[in-house]
């Protein structure tokens, strides 16, 4: 009888004691989930306190111009760091894509059996670099995934490879005056760069439609889905029917099609191909994904963050520009953001976990007692 | 300052055998707690000065948790540490050693690619002006490894030795370090009856020499023979603490095992239909030459829980990989409902009806950065698409259907899976299966690792599931579980089948004789070679 007083009081306890924590847990919860936004918060108002110029529409336009090279890269490589891989290749491919789409207007694909020229249209051009970029991930993946060849490896040498063939394509110079020809119907590539819809950067819309479609493929679609079980548990995602290969190989396309529409838009808005561009373009793409709260080990992480991760770091290069400081202080004062940034993942990950524990020891232990009475009974 | 505090809780005598020995260390009233899991419920361990005090309980009843605590792999959620009285605390493996308390683990702790010598004096090498004194440290090796009746090359490689000798440095590198209170979890898992008893005479050395030892095995009589004092964990709590002297074998088994979750399951008759999977020669040869499976010929009928027992490394889960596609036999034909099927991957073997729910849960059954929802769907994705994206509703629905179904005890479906706990997690491993609207569920040890409680629950499910028509394949090396659930009984060795028995016939005794089937006796090291490759699966 008493036994039975002592299960029902300490089960009421228990309800109660949750409900209180649940909502202290979810503010918590917020504050941490919401990190790197309120970041961005407060590296935009300590700008604008510093600078007047800073929070204006044109420069808030100017800023989202160069976030966006930078966001849809790492865009694409939230896909391959959620599987639990990496994509060195990028800044290569962007190199490689620009030297495609230049040749391709400047010197059009030449025919020897027909003794003909083709220029093809500019429509036609940026699809085949979107295709070429595409390809370049397919092969990433496809030694990745077939030859069981580390990530970091496959990429490293795609890095080496597609900035090679870069350079090949016109013997290391450049490819200038994308303009194209009136007679050749290959003009306007210049306006990608430069036009703009309702006063905003076309390359921002670009970003604002990736990173739309890029959300409801990633919490959307069954692929998302599968994509984020292989970077929890390739062997348990396998094991449930996912197919890993086509999966990962994907993943890597992604990030080829992103790397090749950043090449175009580099390309269109310096109406020139130089072969190094894009050159560490990758570690800034790697370091807005893990400052967006992406796990490297993969499975966690979101493309809100990366997002978020691509303004905070774009935010502070242009602000610590207008204010003046010396660009080798802009690096050291990145390297620590996107350090701190980590360290603060890492406690969260404890705080969270040591909350659950609490909570968890409470309701098995309501659990134990009752089970023992049970047995009494 | 702890120390005065902590004094008067040993000199209070908690139990009669206090007042006639002496307590070295003391585990007292320690906690722990794991994402889903209760380990250890205020255990109170005693380690008595120059005995041998054992642990024993059943897996997963705290032995492991309680000894990683001791020796500060762990930290205890609740309760405290005392050594000779004094409050310590440890943070690492290292702490430990530094007081003088040392480990002998389960799983061997060596570098493969390091000699012996090189292993033994891992991180308390022998310097001589700066430089490594590979010669001394030859010596003592050679030295430690004669003591305990071995001949070990010091300058063999460790992953060139066979599983015994390997334990034999484990143990040979844990007595070099001197340490006064040592901990040896199964050291015996992979000895042969000579080198145990080799192994005791050791002990005794040690005993004398004032070294209190812990004892963890699942050897009962080994016990008897070694032991001074004996604890048993029952469901992370402490059940008894006795004097080997006074207790028996039987004795030991009534506390380990308290009730067996079989008894607690009662059993529905359910009708047996037509034959759904018809197997014929399956074939898996091994790289290193023999079988996995010999020519594996069975039936499954529809409503039918067929137990597959054997032997670790009998080849019973390799069995379950072929059907899933995760293996792919060498040759063989598998029908199901009359057709052949064909294809390979998992997920063509999935579509075709076919789940595994694999024996690692952790590893292989759930992805740990998932939800329980996610988790669940994840085998099934397609069912809930709404033209081309998944629709929340729909797999919302179908998650809290089979929370209800299964009677998953959750707060709410979006929870993180590892806040579940084992039982619980395995329930959502078996939804996830029923999801894809199986015919043949492949079940993998599936009460591995998880409360009694639980096992009774997993057992009605699977009862249930029969009833419903599924065909059951249920591997399990626990003879009671499978004797209780199985409507027929295949009996696995050395990758045949060398038993077959209906419900009616089927003992513990006949399924015993024909695991072993195969079996030479004199084999040991061949044997301990093959265990190990099954542990590490």
């Amino acid at each position: 009888m008493a036994e039975k007083t002592t299960t029902t009081q300490s089960n009421t306890s228990t309800t109660t004691h949750q409900k209180t924590r649940i909502s202290k847990t979810d503010i918590q919860q917020f504050l941490l989930r919401g990190r790197a936004f309120i970041a961005l918060i407060l590296v935009v108002i300590v700008f604008s306190l510093a600078s007047p110029k800073f929070l204006t529409t044109e420069n808030l336009i100017i800023m989202s111009k160069h976030v966006a090279i930078n966001a849809l890269l790492a865009i694409g490589m939230t896909f391959v760091i959620l599987t639990g891989g990496i994509d060195l290749s990028v800044g290569s491919v962007v190199g490689l894509t620009a030297m495609i789409a230049g040749g391709l207007i400047n010197e059009g694909i030449i025919l020897p059996q027909l003794g003909v020229i083709v220029y093809p249209h500019t429509w036609m051009v940026m699809l085949i670099s979107l295709l070429v970029g595409t390809v370049m991930g397919a092969v990433s993946g496809f030694v990745i995934t077939r030859f069981n060849v580390a990530p970091f490896i496959a990429t490293l040498g795609m890095l080496y490879v597609a900035r090679g063939f870069a350079g090949l394509r016109n013997n290391g110079y450049t490819f200038p005056n994308l303009v194209g020809r009136p007679e050749f119907g290959n003009t306007g590539f210049e306006k990608l760069g430069a036009g703009d819809f309702l006063g905003i950067n076309y390359s921002i819309w670009i970003m604002i439609i990736f990173a739309l479609v890029a959300y409801f493929v990633t919490t959307r679609l069954p692929f998302g889905r599968h994509v984020y079980a292989i970077g929890g548990s390739e062997r348990a995602a396998e094991l449930s029917g996912v197919r890993i290969k086509v999966t990962k190989t994907i993943v890597y396309m992604i990030s080829g099609f992103c790397s090749a529409m950043v090449g175009l838009i580099i390309a269109s808005q310096l109406v020139a191909a130089h072969p190094a561009t894009g050159e560490t373009f990758e570690l800034n793409a790697i370091a807005a994904v893990v400052l967006g709260g992406t796990s490297l080990a993969g499975g966690r992480g979101s493309i809100g963050g990366t997002l978020i991760g691509a303004f905070v770091i774009g935010v502070l290069g242009d602000g610590l520009v207008m204010l003046g400081v010396s660009s080798f202080w802009q690096k050291v004062i990145k390297g620590a953001v996107i350090v701190l940034a980590v360290i603060i993942d890492q406690a969260q990950a404890r705080m969270q976990e040591r909350i659950a524990l609490q909570q968890q020891l409470e309701v098995l232990e309501a659990d134990k007692e009752k089970l023992q009475s049970k047995e009494q009974v | 300052m702890a120390g005065s505090i902590s004094v008067d809780m040993v000199n209070a005598p908690p139990s009669p055998l206090d007042i006639t020995n002496d307590v070295v260390l003391r585990a007292e009233n320690i906690t722990k707690v794991f994402p889903g899991t209760l380990a250890l419920n205020k255990v109170d361990f005693r380690v008595y000065r120059g005995k041998v005090n054992v642990l024993v309980g059943e897996n997963g009843a705290g032995k492991s948790t309680l000894m990683k605590i001791m020796v500060g792999v762990e930290q205890p959620t609740h309760g405290r540490i005392l050594l000779e009285g004094k409050e310590i605390h440890l943070h690492s493996p290292l702490d430990a050693a530094r007081y003088g308390i040392g480990i002998i683990y389960q799983e061997l702790n060596l570098c493969p690619n390091l000699s012996v010598s090189d292993n033994i004096f891992l991180a308390r090498e022998v310097v001589k002006r700066g430089a490594v004194d590979k010669k001394l440290q030859h010596q003592q090796t050679a030295e430690l490894v004669r003591r305990l009746g071995h001949q070990i090359d010091p300058d063999a490689i460790v992953g060139d030795l066979r599983i015994g000798q390997q334990q034999i440095v484990e143990i040979a590198k844990a007595i070099a370090q001197n340490m006064r209170i040592l901990i040896m979890d199964e050291p015996t898992s992979a000895l042969s009856a000579a080198e145990v008893e080799v192994l005791f005479k050791v002990i005794r050395e040690l005993k004398a020499a004032g070294v209190s030892i812990v004892y963890i095995s699942h050897k009962l009589e080994e016990l008897l023979q070694i032991g001074d004092y004996i604890t048993v964990l029952r469901d992370g709590r402490k059940i008894a603490e006795e004097s080997v002297g006074n207790v028996d074998v039987p004795w030991i088994i009534e506390r380990m095992v308290g009730r067996s979750p079989a008894a607690l399951f009662t059993r529905q008759e359910h009708d047996i239909g037509e034959v759904l999977l018809r197997v014929e020669d399956l074939t898996l040869p091994r790289s290193s030459g023999g079988y996995v499976l010999d020519h594996i010929s069975f039936e499954l009928r529809k409503g039918e829980i067929l137990g597959i027992y054997g032997l670790m490394g009998a080849g019973r889960s390799d069995l379950l990989e072929c059907l899933a596609g995760v293996k792919t036999p060498a040759s063989g034909h598998i029908w199901l409902m009359g057709k052949e099927i064909n294809t390979g991957t998992v997920a063509e073997r999935i579509a075709s009806g076919f789940i595994l729910i694999p024996e690692d849960r952790k590893g292989q059954g759930l992805v740990p950065t998932l939800s329980v929802e996610h988790n669940m769907l994840l085998a099934s994705l397609k069912r809930y698409l709404a033209r081309y994206f998944l629709s929340k509703r729909r797999e919302r629905e179908a998650a809290v259907s089979m929370v209800k179904d299964l009677s998953i005890r959750v707060a709410n479906v979006q929870q993180p899976i590892t806040s579940l706990s084992g039982g619980n997690q395995q329930k959502v491993v078996v939804a996830k299966g029923l999801l894809t609207l199986p015919k043949v569920l492949l079940l993998d040890e599936p009460t591995r690792g998880i409360d009694v409680g639980a096992k009774s629950e997993i057992f009605e499910i699977v009862n249930r599931l029969a009833k419903q028509g599924y065909g059951i394949i249920f591997v399990s090396s626990e003879l009671k579980e499978i004797l209780a659930m199985s409507d027929r009984i295949l009996v696995m060795s050395k990758g045949r089948i060398t038993g077959e028995f209906n419900r009616a016939e089927a003992t513990e005794e006949k399924l015993v004789t024909a695991s072993a089937i195969g079996h030479a006796v004199s084999s040991g090291g061949n044997n301990n070679g093959r265990k190990n490759h099954d542990n590490s699966k």
